[in-house]
């Protein structure tokens, strides 16, 4: 199936060898979409790589942003401001809602819905994008973090407006849920479809929501507290069965802890500068030396890994995608499904091609 | 829509003749509109000789279905399309332009609001590529949208669509239709055998299987119309539900419990039959591409649309008759209003109902959906059938065995859809997760 | 019961066909040509470069030609060349001035990092989206003539942001100008004083008159000291690969 096939989620193929419609072997083709992104990142300044980061994972770039900056500063040593801690968190769970929204949506697609569930999820997301785009003036290439802040500071109204949103948002999910989540025929479809087990997905180094979706309790949030991460009062959802309805129940509970963590952040976030004063823009060397930035993106765990030989371009850029890990298990899930079956798993791995291929 | 009371025969053509060019008119309610599609017939073939003007009558019925059905379908596609768009919350097709000519240069800047659109999907169609594809079996590619179409058409000649409107009236009218209509199932076959492409034929295999289970639950489900109306005849079914109870219940067969689990059997079976969501398997775009539809474009792939759209009119408008009284008012003090409009009313409210469902359900899988069928549909429509017997045998005696039959038959049917339906959704349960610490 | 998951999942749909008509919250949708979208003050697009007057754009450009953006700019799309000769600019200063500038709008990802290095404001982001063209290579390569917009546009576009942008650059135009005649008196004085304060004389008037080629104030973005401009004159780039 693929290239050009409606369901693969961006250019991605998959080599199926079938006994009737059962999957007996599936090969995953990739690499369609494989633009250097590392190596760019080598050849180019740290800052430079920040707007790159966007076009990882199109639908997260608040999350990349985050990870990269995180990354840069641990190199740097650069200390972050109160206030940009509150507005990355912010960010970060925005985008996580954005992603999960959209994951539900696509995956609903997967399932042959035509097209109502995912456009109330565009719907939504609308919604959070113009968030995004007032704050930063790009729906969806952000470029929106910086070594040691936050490029502009919100205003007021935008945080109210953002608090608007987050506060409607448990009515959209309760009306979303009450479209999918009880609807038998995707409890038929997806109970028992694409079982991964929870010692498969430790050794793969599934992480994200795939990997709580099979009960292993591995959360960045609660394992790193990166960030201020660490004040905030939410709890990981688990799963039992580790198949596709699982998956797609983890984020939507995911959603409604992360409207939880948005909600305390819009209370308690500080005034204060949003970029710490020392933090420079142009001529940024840091010293030589490696680090290792990761935060639990909306897909896993997204991680930065850069060395430094004292000169404005990173000697080594290295993306740990959480989509690229997350599909190499794909074979081992749709093995004795069927074609339909691996359709929908594969949508429920939540990958995005751009990050994929890189 | 067109009249036509066409004889089988030519001693049976005598008779009618007297009854629609004089009686009919008169007993009908004495109206213009009501008459209307009679008299433009018998204008157009009144002055003809007696052989030709049964056959002209027979070309005016296949005209008059093309057209309406033609302009039919075109409008449901929009319509379709728009009540998508919005149950998506989106506006839906709105800006295909009107036609700019050099000498009528405001002509195109008119906003038709999508009216416009089923024409320019219409012309798109026509002037794109016809694509073959290089091994594919020629005749049966080209062959397969024509005999869908044809097929799909044939099953619209029995339905009576307004008082007196029925192209052909056969005494097992009902038979024919689903003789008609189960031949789609073997131009489906053809398309997707024909393209020789992996999809198209996984799709017809997915359609065979789809369609050969749904046949049966179909077939079963209006056995007991036919047992109560004590007729095969899609006018003598019409004919059985005339009156209203108390002058205001009409005595439309869905509105007794085994007419109503027969409706909802029926409904089901259909959407399945017809291809429509959550059936769509043959054409699941996710997984299939198009399905059986992949290797067609142009005008074959409007041809496929078309069938589509028929099979769907034909097989409300089948359930229409069977159920829901017809063309026959729903009150009798809107009886005013023609009876091919009423029949349009409720044919159209079916397919909204159509639409809906397709705007909310995702696509079943193919062994979900056999199962369905063999152990969910099937057995109910049995059931159903001997639900139709105990009501019939109990309707004979005193009022009170009269009034007792509802509650009676109404827990025959829902006391084994509960227990089927468990059944069915052993394998899945609603889930609650835990949180770690 | 089988089913009603299904009935509940209908009862949705027929809100949102029923809302649809009358929510603006459900129905979003704008008829985009009929209806412009309004536009956030901070939406960005592609980049133009500021001139203090609309009468002569060319003339008032507040590019040196200091090729920071141009180093900067992640996937290389801005080609610049010096000017041979030196031009006053808007606070009376010679200046070099682009006499190329072209920026390869195919290429640019508006990622606005060339606003935030330049550090005299001359390169800001413009909102104007409507920018199809049916020449794939020229239509996109926009040239100095091209990228040039008044600083009145600006204000439009971006209201809080071009006023900050101002009020700095007058607080920066004027302290130079005090700065300066501190340093011409103070340079009077010490002509005065040659022989009295022989040591502190290199120390005060150093920091005016050693930017003969820039302003001397603070970027708003960053407080970071600014590096000199590279003087040096490099090779120039090839053009871009669209030409």
């Amino acid at each position: 199936m693929g290239p050009h096939h409606p369901s693969t989620h961006g250019v991605f193929r998959m080599i199926v060898t079938l006994d009737g419609e059962t999957i007996v072997k599936l090969k995953p083709v990739f690499g369609y979409l494989h633009r250097n992104h590392e190596k760019i990142g080598e050849n180019t300044t740290y800052l430079a790589s920040m707007p790159y980061t966007d076009r990882l994972d199109y639908l997260c770039s608040m999350t990349n942003n985050w990870a990269y900056a995180l990354a840069v500063e641990k190199l740097a040593g650069q200390p972050v401001p109160e206030r940009a801690e509150y507005v990355r968190v912010i960010l970060a769970e925005l985008t996580r809602l954005l992603n999960h929204t959209c994951l539900a949506g696509f995956l609903m697609q997967d399932l042959g819905c035509s097209g109502t569930p995912l456009m109330y999820a565009f719907r939504e997301r609308e919604k959070i994008l113009d968030l995004f785009e007032s704050l930063s003036g790009s729906r969806m290439m952000c470029n929106y973090q910086r070594f040691g802040g936050c490029r502009l500071d919100p205003t007021a109204d935008w945080l109210a407006a953002a608090k608007q949103l987050t506060d409607g948002y448990g009515r959209f999910l309760d009306e979303f849920e009450t479209l999918l989540t009880g609807n038998e025929i995707i409890m038929a479809r997806t109970q028992g479809t694409g079982r991964l087990s929870p010692e498969l997905a430790v050794n793969a180094g599934i992480t994200g929501p795939m990997l709580r979706a099979t009960g292993v309790n591995y959360d960045l949030r609660k394992v790193d507290a990166y960030g201020i991460y660490s004040r905030f009062d939410f709890r990981v959802p688990l799963g039992d069965h580790g198949d596709v309805y699982d998956r797609y129940m983890i984020r939507v509970l995911e959603m409604r802890e992360s409207i939880k963590i948005l909600q305390q952040a819009f209370a308690a976030i500080p005034a204060g500068p949003i970029i710490d004063p020392g933090a420079k823009l142009r001529g940024f060397r840091p010293k030589a030396g490696e680090a290792y930035g990761r935060i639990e993106g909306p897909k896993g765990e997204i991680g930065f890994y850069l060395i430094s030989d004292g000169t404005p371009n990173p000697y080594r850029y290295r993306v740990r995608a959480p989509s690229f890990v997350n599909l190499t298990v794909l074979e081992d899930m749709c093995l004795g499904q069927t074609v339909a079956d691996a359709v929908i798993i594969l949508g429920s791995v939540d990958i995005v091609l751009g990050e994929v291929d890189r | 829509m067109s009249v036509v009371v066409v004889a089988t025969s030519a001693s049976e053509w005598t008779a009618l003749r007297v009854v629609d060019s004089l009686a009919l008119v008169a007993t009908a309610t004495d109206r213009f509109l009501e008459c209307a599609p009679v008299m433009l017939r018998d204008a157009v073939t009144g002055l003809l000789p007696d052989p030709w003007r049964w056959i002209a009558n027979g070309l005016f019925a296949i005209v008059a279905i093309f057209a309406v059905f033609g302009l039919l379908f075109a409008f449901l596609t929009l319509a379709e399309r728009k009540i998508l768009g919005r149950v998506q919350n989106r506006p839906g097709p709105n800006r295909a332009p009107t036609p700019t000519f050099p000498f009528a240069k405001f002509l195109g800047k008119i906003r038709t609001y999508g009216l416009a659109q089923p024409f320019a999907d219409g012309v798109k169609a026509l002037t794109k590529e016809d694509i073959v594809p290089d091994g594919a079996d020629k005749v049966l590619h080209f062959l397969a949208p024509v005999a869908l179409l044809a097929f799909a058409t044939l099953t619209l000649v029995v339905i009576p669509f307004g008082r007196n409107l029925v192209a052909l009236q056969l005494d097992a009218a009902v038979l024919y239709f689903f003789a008609a209509g189960a031949a789609t199932e073997l131009a489906v076959f053809m398309a997707g055998w024909a393209s020789r492409n992996k999809y198209s034929l996984l799709a017809a295999m997915r359609a065979l299987a789809q369609l050969i289970s749904y046949e049966l639950p179909l077939l079963l489900s209006w056995v007991p119309v036919v047992m109560i109306a004590g007729s095969l005849s899609t006018v003598a079914i019409v004919e059985a539900q005339a009156g209203w109870k108390f002058g205001f219940i009409p005595h439309w067969h869905v509105l007794t419990p085994w007419g109503f689990a027969g409706f909802v059997i029926f409904m089901v079976a259909a959407l399945a039959e017809s291809n429509r969501s959550p059936f769509d398997l043959p054409e699941a775009e996710s997984e299939l591409i198009a399905g059986h539809l992949t290797e067609y474009s142009g005008f074959k792939y409007a041809f496929f649309f078309m069938a589509e759209y028929f099979g769907m009119c034909a097989l409300s408008g089948m359930a229409v008759t069977l159920f829901l009284g017809g063309w026959r008012a729903p009150l009798p003090f809107l009886e005013f209003i023609p009876s091919y409009a009423w029949f349009g009313a409720k044919l159209l409210a079916l397919i909204l109902g159509f639409m809906w469902i397709r705007a909310t359900f995702p696509r079943l899988r193919i062994d979900q959906l056999t199962r369905f069928s063999w152990k969910f549909l099937v057995p109910l429509a049995l059931i159903n059938l001997g639900n139709t017997v105990v009501w019939a045998l109990m309707s004979g005696g005193s009022p009170a065995l009269a009034l007792a039959r509802w509650p009676v038959c109404a827990a025959i049917i829902v006391v084994p859809f509960v227990w089927l339906g468990r059944a069915q959704s052993a394998s899945y349960a609603p889930r609650t997760y835990r949180y770690a610490a | 019961m089988l089913g009603t998951g299904l009935i509940q999942g209908l009862a949705v749909t027929a809100k949102n066909l029923v809302g649809s008509f009358h929510d603006p919250e459900r129905y979003t949708t704008v008829e985009y040509p009929e209806v412009k979208p309004k536009l956030p003050e901070n939406y960005r697009n592609f980049p133009f470069l500021v001139s203090e007057t609309a009468e002569d754009p060319m003339g008032t450009l507040r590019c040196v030609a200091c090729q920071i953006c141009e180093k900067e700019c992640p996937p290389q799309c801005i080609y610049i060349v010096k000017s041979k000769d030196k031009k006053l600019d808007a606070s009376g200063k010679a200046q070099l001035y682009p006499a190329t500038f072209a920026i390869d709008t195919s290429v640019c990802m508006s990622c606005q990092i060339c606003v935030e290095v330049c550090p005299f404001d001359a390169i800001k982001m413009d909102q104007e989206f409507e920018i199809a063209t049916t020449d794939r290579f020229h239509g996109l390569l926009l040239n100095r003539e091209q990228l040039a917009k008044p600083n009145s546009y600006y204000h439009q576009i971006h209201p809080t942001e071009a006023a900050a942008v101002d009020a700095l650059l007058v607080a920066a135009r004027k302290a130079a100008e005090e700065k300066a005649k501190a340093a011409a008196a103070a340079k009077a004085a010490a002509a005065a004083k040659a022989d009295v304060a022989r040591v502190s004389r290199p120390v005060n008037p150093a920091a005016a008159n050693t930017n003969t080629g820039q302003e001397t104030r603070a970027t708003p973005a960053t407080s970071a000291p600014q590096p000199p401009a590279a003087p040096s004159a490099e090779a120039p780039k090839p053009p871009p690969p669209a030409a």
